[in-house]
């Protein structure tokens, strides 16, 4: 073999296979890539960084992580104990009954057994639930129910419709509708067509959504503290007002420790049914 | 399926055993009650009277923020534009950073399963068990308010987002093509760009454009805590009671969520 073979061919270089770009039209492309860089520097250049601010809060950062060894579980351990009480009573009660009310709601926004107007209604309702933070519509609710974990539970339990109520409505509409039709044809009212035509397609996942978006409510209860909401955020928040970080890293770690068991358990339930 | 026999020798065919039975409805039985044992928890913390005046709170409400200060959009405008950039930078720091911990911790494309793929890991779940109002809470001590404050707490959230769908995608690749470009003699990086990356890319670009969908609504709120974007407004309107300013920025916000989610479910049609 020559030297002449091994060294760099142009020419084959030119001809040698490429994969096809992504946007085919080269203006259009090369567009998008200035549109790209042309954002990225406008983005980059709206922030404004204090940075004398930030260098002195290195120091706090510093404290911050010392907290974590170890963490103070002691001194307030009572307003933690009661944050978690509430976080996690929030979670079960807005589950249940978010869960309760999503089925209506699921039905109505389900293309194929629900009249126009219902459907209509029913979307709505799970469009502005599932719009909006959940932080935000508790603001809304604190201001109407007063401070407290009710206000929270009433967020969250509003927050699970929308959620449940779309993913659930989505799966009513791709189900088998041959069966919907064989309990159809056995002259079977409405609502022994829910009960035997549906409800048995869309159970397993029924149940595995539940499960998820007890895991998601845990999640949520943790900052809707913030706002007045009830729940462990509230002692967290406290705790960083004092700038007692002992107690906000123990809050921190068993936030992180309760939501991997909800993630884990509702992994597990989720593999069990479906 | 369990039968039971009568004592006339007609056969009963039952849904479950007996203990079956019974198992279910101590199930069911447990379930309300430990929902009624929260609620009652609840309710001892709730200020009642307040919750019966809810109506007619709700009623007021309602009666100061209609109309909405329409005029006031035009202080909204800077706020959302942040509020969009907090949540756009914030995805793509967290693209940065993701992308590389996902191949660390599939099991197909890490270095070390033993020691590199349980750190990966751990970046993934930390990320993930934090939800980004807390991560902004504490970011905003630390660096002060603003916006960098914000756009650090969405991609700290999201690089567990990412990363896990994403490793899980790269685990799921079919490992044929990976084979045929590697017998091709191609070097690590070679097999990585020409088996492994177009495999991931949809995945990928669904994934990222979901997360974005997911932080524009996420971005809305950090302002609470200080950390940028258009909460801020809405904390201030708050305070001061302004409720006709408060549905305007609700309006607004429910606008942008809404144009963000139809974007993000054209360009995942589009890639899908």
């Amino acid at each position: 073999m020559t030297t002449a073979t091994l060294s760099f061919d142009a020419r084959a270089a030119a001809r040698a296979w490429r994969p096809p770009p992504l946007i085919e039209s080269v203006w259009l492309r090369y567009a998008v890539y200035l549109a790209a860089l042309l954002y990225l520097v406008v983005g980059l250049g709206s922030i404004e960084v204090n940075w004398t601010r930030a260098a002195e809060g290195i120091e706090r950062g510093a404290r911050f992580l010392a907290a974590f060894f170890p963490p103070d579980f002691v001194s307030q351990w009572y307003d933690i104990q009661e944050g978690i009480l509430e976080s996690l009573t929030m979670t079960v009660v807005s589950t249940v009954f978010g869960v309760i009310l999503s089925v209506p709601f699921a039905f109505g926004a389900a293309r194929n057994i629900a009249p126009l107007p219902i459907y209509l209604f029913c979307r709505s309702v799970i469009a502005i639930s599932r719009t909006f933070q959940e932080v935000l519509i508790a603001i809304l609710f604190v201001a109407m129910f007063g401070f407290g974990p009710l206000a929270g539970m009433i967020t969250l339990a509003f927050a699970t419709i929308g959620f449940l109520g779309k993913l659930l409505a989505e799966d009513i509409e791709d189900i088998d509708s041959s069966q919907a039709e064989a309990v159809r044809a056995t002259g079977a009212s409405w609502f022994q067509l829910l009960a035997w035509g549906i409800q048995p397609q869309v159970l397993p996942r029924f149940i595995g959504l539940t499960a998820y978006r007890f895991d998601i409510n845990f999640r949520e209860s943790a900052v809707l503290g913030l706002v007045g909401a009830g729940g462990i955020g509230d002692t967290l928040n406290s705790s960083l007002d004092r700038y007692e970080f002992g107690t906000s890293a123990a809050v921190l770690l068993i936030i992180i420790a309760i939501v991997l068991a909800c993630e884990y358990a509702s992994g597990w339930i989720r593999r069990a049914v479906q | 399926m369990p039968v039971i026999t009568k004592p006339d020798g007609t056969r009963l065919w039952m849904r479950r055993t007996t203990a079956g039975d019974l198992a279910t409805w101590f199930g069911w039985l447990l379930g309300v009650a430990l929902t009624v044992v929260c609620f009652q928890f609840i309710s001892e913390q709730t200020i009642w009277a307040f919750v019966w005046d809810a109506p007619r709170q709700a009623a007021d409400l309602l009666n100061r923020s209609v109309p909405p200060r329409w005029d006031y959009a035009n202080e909204l405008w800077k706020p959302m534009w942040d509020t969009i950039n907090i949540a756009t930078l914030g995805t793509l720091l967290a693209i940065l950073i993701a992308a590389p911990t996902a191949f660390l911790a599939a099991h197909n494309t890490t270095p070390s399963r033993a020691l590199v793929r349980p750190i990966a890991l751990f970046i993934i779940v930390a990320s993930r068990s934090v939800n980004s109002l807390i991560w902004a809470l504490i970011l905003v001590i630390i660096l002060g308010p603003g916006m960098l404050a914000g756009i650090l707490a969405i991609g700290l959230r999201s690089i567990g987002f990412i990363g896990k769908l994403l490793y899980e995608a790269i685990e799921e690749i079919d490992p044929t093509q990976v084979e045929a470009v590697r017998a091709t003699g191609a070097s690590g990086a070679q097999v990585l760009g020409w088996g492994i990356v177009p495999q991931i890319a949809p995945a990928f670009a669904g994934i990222t454009v979901f997360r974005w969908d997911i932080n524009i609504r996420e971005a809305t709120v950090l302002g609470l805590v200080g950390a940028g974007g258009i909460g801020l407004q809405l904390q201030a309107s708050i305070g001061r009671l302004q409720w006709e300013q408060v549905s305007m920025i609700l309006l607004l916000i429910f606008a942008t969520v809404i144009v963000s989610e139809w974007v993000s479910a054209r360009v995942r049609h589009a890639i899908i």
